[in-house]
């Protein structure tokens, strides 16, 4: 019997006034995610609390482990015994669940790592939202590599991109981190779950035997454990056979750029963006999460004004929409970025465009509100 | 040999380690019990004795990050609860940088076994101290002598709540891999830890040059568990108690997981 279908069919189609936080655990639950580990942390755990809730009824499991490191090796193991694993934490958990972050990447392990940003450095406001782990997302763990990041503005998306990351991470054979914030994990709002024939669940590929598992195509097919395959799965430099060849360079180059190519050659097919109001706009509006908001709020008033301004999100963080956004510098004069930060993303917009990018930072716990980005809008149109 | 994947030998371990002693018994172990290898994930950390089945053994091995194969063996266990999970490592590995996966492993009582090989060191890395370095011991990192205490491994897994716990050295094979059969065999945590010689990266530096020389000091340190309830923590000092300290029947915590879902579905 399939538990899942029959348990979830008591929500397909409902209305649910919900926490962003628990819609990413209902997003979970419709990926078919099965098991969970994670570690308590404000603003995160009321998704561990809601999956705990939900996973017994469809036969997952839940397990509340001594730490982040445990919590985030588990998902791993979980998933290599064929499992769909996840675990969700904030900014102190997300720092010790780098090292393992780096071995899901190296063995391309598919998984998804919630982080529900929290103001830092270290325990910083530890109630209060922010978004200063989006480099430690792309950068965190050691090492070349590349990472699929997606950040939701509002509660429907948390479910929405829940579902998204779990196909990525299959897909790509790679694990995926849902980059949101405590403003929009804590946000109330409207959602609608959606009817199950309309959710798209991808599997990973299987392999037929043990030959290449670690390669031998871009994205290499997946063979769990107990199949016979005599598997050897390690986070050391090793050959399409799995084997550890921790000595040559060309076995580690080959391999190295094969993980990363997987991601970077993917780039249009993986990169999520959002725009309004663009016609004919001289100056854009860039933002991501829960300080997308008021800057669109910003933008529509800015319109209404006769301000040629507009607004553009990235759902998608990373891989980062290049082209995207290097199409955007040629339309506009000046780009302003709002963000809870000191300009991460400013930064890195910096890098693909010739106008001018004006970093809009809020930091210390609080959204900007609509006054302030449309008092900088002001002084630039 | 039908056990080991030939292809990759002979084995990189130092001449005198008691890797190749472990790696033997573990192979016994798995042959006498008629276990078939296609339902055994070995599951490893980092260091000389995670190479013992990684990748020597030929079974599915899920070789992981430093401290953490305890954390990672848990994941494939709740989803493979019919698999065998062994997990191999060094004291460094699982009672060092992980020692509190293993307290919590134990507390949990998850269905694995665990041959955790204790050499006194930091073998990999060239012999550093670690938290069984005995006191007195000069290393790379304790230049003039280890002023620490080392840990009692088998005594605080015992203590944590595992099923079964026992202590071996590499000189006891016999009864080292009889106590892996039962391990295997029985439900809930399995410990045993392995003393094992390092005469290259522990040895060298108070003068047991010779995987021989452990062997003989094994031997002649060794004491029976059955044998030391009347002497004093004084005169155990310089022993080294051998034997299954604990082999009980508690609540396994897969089991309890599965139970629980069962009580859930059709809710
Ligand atoms: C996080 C981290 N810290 C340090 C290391 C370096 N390191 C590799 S093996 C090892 C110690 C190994 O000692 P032990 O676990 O006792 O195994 P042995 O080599 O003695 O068998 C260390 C410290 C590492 N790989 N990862």
């Amino acid at each position: 019997m399939d538990y899942y279908e029959n348990y979830l069919k008591k929500f397909e189609g409902k209305t649910f006034f919900i926490l962003g936080d628990e819609a990413v655990a209902y997003g979970a639950l419709f990926a078919r995610c099965n098991f969970f580990g994670g570690y308590p942390i404000t603003p995160a755990s009321e998704v561990a609390e809601l999956i705990a809730r939900l996973l017994p009824n469809v036969n997952g499991y839940y397990v509340q482990f001594e730490d982040e490191i445990a919590s985030i090796g588990a998902v791993i193991g979980a998933a290599w015994a064929g499992g769909k694993a996840m675990t969700a934490t904030s900014g102190p958990g997300f720092s010790l669940m780098q090292e393992n972050i780096g071995y899901a990447v190296m063995t391309e392990t598919p998984c998804v790592i919630v982080d529900v940003q929290r103001s830092g450095p270290s325990t910083g406001q530890a109630t209060k939202p922010a978004q200063g782990d989006v480099m430690q997302a792309r950068w965190g763990t050691h090492g070349d590599h590349e990472i699929i990041a997606l950040a939701p503005s509002s509660v429907q998306e948390c479910f929405d991109l829940m579902i998204d990351c779990f196909n990525l991470s299959e897909i790509y054979r790679t694990p995926v981190i849902l980059l949101t914030d405590g403003e929009i994990g804590h946000l109330r709002e409207k959602m609608v779950m959606p009817k199950l024939k309309d959710v798209k669940i991808v599997k990973r590929p299987k392999a037929k035997d043990n030959k290449s598992v670690f390669g031998g195509q871009l994205i290499p097919p997946m063979m769990e454990f107990g199949r016979g395959g005599f598997i050897h799965v390690t986070g050391s430099t090793h050959k399409t056979s799995g084997m550890r060849d921790v000595e040559s360079q060309e076995v580690h180059e080959e391999l190295i750029t094969r993980i990363y190519k997987k991601i970077e050659t993917n780039r249009e097919k993986i990169v999520r963006i959002e725009k309004k109001h663009m016609k004919n706009a001289k100056v854009a509006v860039v933002s991501y999460g829960a300080s997308a908001r008021p800057s669109l709020g910003a933008v529509e008033r800015a319109r209404r004004n006769k301000k040629k301004v507009g607004f553009f999100r990235f759902i998608t963080i990373w891989p980062f929409a290049r082209k995207q956004i290097t199409e955007l510098g040629k339309q506009v004069d000046t780009i302003l970025v709002p963000e809870m930060n000191l300009g991460q993303i400013s930064r890195e917009i910096e890098r693909f465009v010739d106008c001018e990018v004006i970093s809009v930072p809020k930091i210390g716990g609080i959204v900007h509100s609509i006054d302030e980005i449309y008092a900088k809008i002001k002084e630039v149109v | 040999m039908k056990y080991l994947r030939e292809e990759i030998f002979p084995t990189k371990f130092c001449s005198g380690c008691g890797c190749g002693t472990v790696l033997n018994c573990y192979a016994h172990a798995i042959d006498e019990l008629g276990l078939n290898p296609e339902n055994i994930v070995s599951v490893t950390g980092i260091g000389c004795s995670s190479w013992i089945p990684s990748p020597y053994l030929k079974c599915d091995t899920l070789h992981t990050t430093h401290g953490r194969p305890l954390a990672f063996a848990t994941g494939v266990k709740i989803m493979k609860p019919d698999m065998d999970v062994v997990v191999i490592a060094g004291d460094g590995d699982i009672a060092g940088i992980g020692g509190n996966h293993l307290i919590h492993s134990a507390r949990r009582n998850l269905d694995i076994s665990v041959f955790l090989v204790n050499n006194y060191i930091y073998g990999m890395t060239g012999g550093q101290v670690s938290p069984t370095t005995p006191m007195g011991h000069p290393t790379t990192t304790t230049p003039y002598k280890n002023i620490e205490h080392p840990m009692k491994i088998a005594e605080l897994v015992a203590a944590a709540g595992a099923s079964y716990v026992a202590r071996w050295t590499t000189y006891n094979v016999f009864p080292l891999m009889e106590s892996m059969q039962n391990a295997f065999k029985k439900k809930g945590f399995s410990f045993i830890e392995i003393l094992s010689p390092c005469p290259v990266a522990h040895g060298r530096k108070i003068g047991m040059r010779e995987g021989q020389d452990y062997l003989n000091m094994f031997k002649e340190k060794a004491i029976k568990i059955e044998k030391v309830k009347n002497l004093s923590e004084k005169e155990l000092e310089d022993r080294i108690v051998i034997g299954k300290f604990v082999d009980r029947e508690r609540t396994e915590f897969t089991e309890s997981l599965r139970k629980l879902n069962q009580e859930r579905i059709g809710k």
